[in-house]
């Protein structure tokens, strides 16, 4: 038996990669493809992020400058699809791939070909996106939420390429989540019990559970709106007995849950990178797990607090508004966590735990704007204007994207072998913190005053705040190119990393070499 | 001096009210929307409160619990009655958040008793307006000239925000809105009510205010529904029970006039430049938003005029066509918006236009025949 597995392992190491372009187009490696998926989820980062340039220059001024109203729509719902489905879910999963064996102990995902495909089958998805774009017609123009009859009747040929691809994105998310899934319960190094696992590998194993229930239900509302517009069927159409208000409870069913898909591994990030800059060991392991776990079931009991303006029975709209105030209690736990954490800690401020603790505050700020939007009576007042958009960006740019600068920062010299540029990096920081403020926070104060999201023009009593938040807009994105240099400049050369840069830093992935070898953890370690 | 001292404080009044409602929510002019305001605030301060101690506590730790200064880190890791603390206060705040919610929720949501009742029907890109137990019925379509959007013409005071024919309310009488929509979904809203409630669209929602000062009210569609949804403001002036009394009588014989001057019009026939005339005024006012003023269209969207068959060739499709509408599709029935006159030279507008070049002249008293087959 034992000569068997010596020769498999033998077999195995002289399965080395192979160069050019096949090396990545057939790799298995977890490695290889977190690499593609960061990769591509940042050139996607920058496809949406031009996108919401040309959304920032037309509302500039009031009155219509540079593009159509029609256009102008397009380029709201491709921006915020790319964001959500191309940036910030396949870093996530780009992170996963990457450290999650690394952090178990295992040498590879449990399913390598299959996570070759969910990551391959992505370019083509954004490829029929992106390419609606240039149809008659044009792309997509009902918002990222695509509700009906907008999205069936009234919308252009390109939906059917927005439903296909669609398509395509949830199969690769479906797919990343069972290898995630069946990876933790399986290939788990002796002695990493589950309430040893790295608090990352936690909110993801959570993450990938909410992702197998909540995208096929995204599917199902794709599918729909395929065959109402195309093959005569009425779900959403009242006058076939239809609903369109159904729609948003399906739609929202999936968006809530899928809100909590892109901030619960952020979560596990953070609770990796505060412990290590402040000396400390995490506070409250076990109630964080909890109030994951929690956080994840109650994001199937709220969808409708997205919805409280469509008219529903009073009993319902007190329902979820109790529910959806009472998320805050362990999203505090979390937060009040992290600050125990740095309580009496030994901290040092190198860029992960810039972001970090950015994340902590921005992520806060967002999370009160969040509490208040629960309020339903208020909400009536919040519903569709920029305060909603202030909400939202808080929790996902300064939030989401933060904790993933912070983890790309905290684990590139893993990744690359190399020490990255700490001045550029700071300067990323700072240009990234200072202009993220000045382009989300006036949108509170918009969106308070009355200004509706989605519209290309507006009155003129918000030219002044739209003029702040367009610069801060353009800052924000001209700052993101200094990452893009750092990265570059990080992979071809650098100072050499230790196995271990940070000081406090705890975990399996420190014990193996900067860069991680190709294969890691062929033999298993001993965790006690 | 006391006098001038006062009368400029009441000149400043108007000016300092605005300038606070370009930052916050409106206090509006409802005991409802009053209600909602103060809740709005109270949320707030309890959100700045805990703010300032999380932030503080975070803060503390980053400037004095620092490596540079020497701190060797401490070795807690839990404590369960800090931890159930942070769980249980939490919980004890919402609990009071949640009982004013409640009460303002339900008292917003009793449509009951109303005195006056408008259905209120949205459609791309204009609200419609119906007075229950009256004949009164009318569209209220955004009156900022298109110069001004492009910009070719200054920005008015009340850029994107003004009508052609706003809604009137009476004050001090709850009045009840039935809403609900021709195509897709819209968002009735006006602030100053709190009034916030989607037009589905083969559904009907219900929303009330009590509006107590008289004035002008001003609000926008806040449910994305298409090319033009910025552009569909909502206006509403309440006006004391007299006025709005004396402005529903004028409204109703108003529209005994039309009707009379309707049957007049039948008799008589436009020669060919007077339709082309009135019919390019209808044609910018309900056409070209989504045919374009060129009549090219959007191709793949809006289908082009210029040069189609219809407009060419099918004069009873076309009349059908402008009429009745197209089910299944963004063109809407124009045969309750429009005047038979209206809807003859909007017709022979777009068989004559752009080099269509038909010669066809249509008469009001066509499209009655046709309305009456």
């Amino acid at each position: 038996m034992s000569t068997v597995v010596g020769e498999m392992d033998h077999h195995d190491h002289h399965h080395h990669a192979p160069s050019g372009i096949t090396r990545w187009l057939f790799t298995t490696n977890h490695k290889d493809i977190g690499s593609l998926y960061l990769w591509f989820s940042f050139i996607m980062f920058l496809v949406g992020g031009a996108m919401a340039m040309v959304i920032r220059a037309e509302l500039f001024q009031p009155g219509l400058q540079l593009v159509e109203p029609h256009f102008f729509n397009q380029m709201t719902t491709v921006h915020g699809l790319i964001m959500v489905f191309g940036a910030v879910m396949p870093a996530f999963t780009g992170l996963a791939n990457w450290m999650i064996p690394m952090m178990i102990g295992a040498p590879d995902m449990a399913l390598p070909r299959m996570n070759n495909w969910s990551f391959w089958i992505l370019p083509f998805a954004f490829a029929i996106l992106l390419a609606s774009l240039f149809m008659e017609g044009g792309g997509p123009a009902f918002g990222w939420t695509f509700y009906a009859p907008l999205s069936t009747t009234y919308s252009s040929d390109s939906t059917a390429l927005f439903v296909f691809s669609v398509h395509i994105m949830g199969i690769s998310s479906i797919m990343g989540a069972i290898n995630v899934i069946v990876t933790i319960m399986n290939m788990r190094a002796p002695g990493m019990t589950y309430m040893k696992m790295p608090l990352f590998v936690w909110t993801w194993f959570i993450t990938a559970f909410l992702l197998i229930a909540v995208m096929p239900v995204l599917a199902g509302a794709v599918t729909m709106v395929l065959t109402d517009k195309y093959f005569g069927t009425s779900f959403f159409d009242a006058a076939g007995g239809g609903d369109p208000v159904m729609f948003q409870h399906i739609f929202w069913f999936f968006g809530h849950p899928e809100v909590y898909i892109m901030i619960l591994p952020s979560f596990g990030i953070v609770s990796a990178i505060i412990p290590a800059f402040s000396r400390k060991q995490l506070f409250g392991y076990a109630s964080m797990v909890y109030a994951t776990a929690a956080i994840a079931g109650l994001s199937f009991l709220v969808w409708a607090h997205h919805m409280f303006t469509t008219g529903m029975p009073v009993f319902a709209e007190l329902f979820f508004m109790y529910c959806t105030m009472l998320i805050s209690v362990p999203t505090g736990v979390k937060v009040f966590n992290w600050v125990a954490t740095m309580w009496r800690g030994s901290i040092t401020f190198e860029p992960p735990m810039m972001f970090a603790l950015a994340f902590v505050i921005l992520f806060t700020i967002g999370g009160f704007s969040g509490l208040m939007l629960a309020i339903t009576p208020v909400d009536f007042q919040y519903h569709d204007t920029y305060f909603v958009v202030a909400h939202f960006h808080y929790v996902l740019v300064s939030g989401a994207i933060f904790s993933i600068m912070a983890a790309a920062y905290y684990w590139l010299p893993k990744w690359t072998g190399h020490m990255y540029d700490m001045g550029l990096a700071k300067l990323h920081f700072w240009a990234s913190l200072i202009s993220v403020n000045v382009l989300f926070f006036p949108m509170h104060f918009a969106g308070l005053a009355g200004m509706p999201r989605r519209i290309p023009d507006y009155s003129i009593q918000f030219a002044d705040i739209n003029q702040i938040v367009s610069i801060g807009g353009f800052a924000f994105g001209l700052s993101q190119l200094i990452f893009l240099w750092l990265v570059i400049k990080c992979v071809r050369g650098g100072e050499k990393a230790p196995a271990k840069p940070w000081e406090g830093a705890e975990g399996l992935e420190w014990t193996v070499p900067s860069p991680a070898p190709y294969h890691t953890f062929d033999t298993p370690p001993e965790v006690k | 001096m006391s006098i001038k001292l006062i009368s400029a404080l009441v000149a400043m009044a108007p000016v300092a009210a605005q300038a606070r409602s370009q930052l916050n929510l409106t206090q509006g002019v409802t005991d409802i929307s009053q209600r909602v305001y103060d809740l709005h605030m109270t949320i707030f301060y309890i959100c700045c409160v805990i703010g300032v101690v999380v932030f503080g506590a975070m803060f503390w730790s980053m400037i004095r619990h620092r490596k540079s200064k020497g701190r060797k880190p401490a070795t807690f890791h839990e404590n369960v009655k800090v931890e159930i603390a942070w769980t249980v206060i939490p919980f004890l705040i919402l609990i009071g958040m949640a009982i004013p919610a409640t009460s303002t929720l339900i008292a917003m949501e009793d449509t009951s008793e109303a005195e006056v009742t408008v259905l209120v029907t949205g459609s791309q890109w204009k609200w419609h307006y119906k007075y229950f137990d009256t004949d009164v019925e009318y569209f209220s379509l955004l009156a900022t000239p298109r110069q001004q959007i492009e910009n070719k013409l200054d920005k008015g005071e009340n850029y994107l925000l003004e009508v052609d024919r706003p809604l009137v309310i009476p004050t001090g009488k709850k009045v009840r809105f039935l809403i609900t929509s021709d195509d897709v979904i819209h968002s009735w809203w006006v602030p100053d009510f709190a009034v916030k409630k989607d037009a589905n669209p083969g559904m009907i929602n219900e929303a009330w205010t009590k509006v107590d000062e008289p004035g002008i009210y001003r609000g926008q569609c806040a449910e994305l529904c298409g090319k033009d949804h910025g552009f569909m403001p909502v206006v509403v002036i309440a006006k004391e029970p007299a006025e709005y009394d004396a402005w529903m009588a004028e409204q109703v014989a108003a529209k005994q006039r039309a009707e009379e001057e309707e049957q007049r019009l039948l008799a008589m026939s436009m020669d060919m430049d007077e339709a082309m005339e009135l019919g390019e005024r209808v044609y910018v006012g309900s056409c070209a938003a989504c045919h374009q003023a060129n009549g090219e269209g959007i191709p793949g969207v809006f289908p082009a005029l210029k040069g189609s068959d219809m407009a060419l060739n099918d004069m009873q499709g076309h009349i059908d066509i402008v009429v009745n509408g197209k089910t299944g599709t963004s063109m809407q029935a124009f045969g309750n918006q429009l005047t038979m006159q209206e809807i003859a030279a909007v017709v022979t507008y777009e068989r004559n236009a752009w080099g269509n070049d038909t010669g066809d002249l249509v008469q009001a008293a066509d499209i009655n025949a046709f309305m009456n087959e």
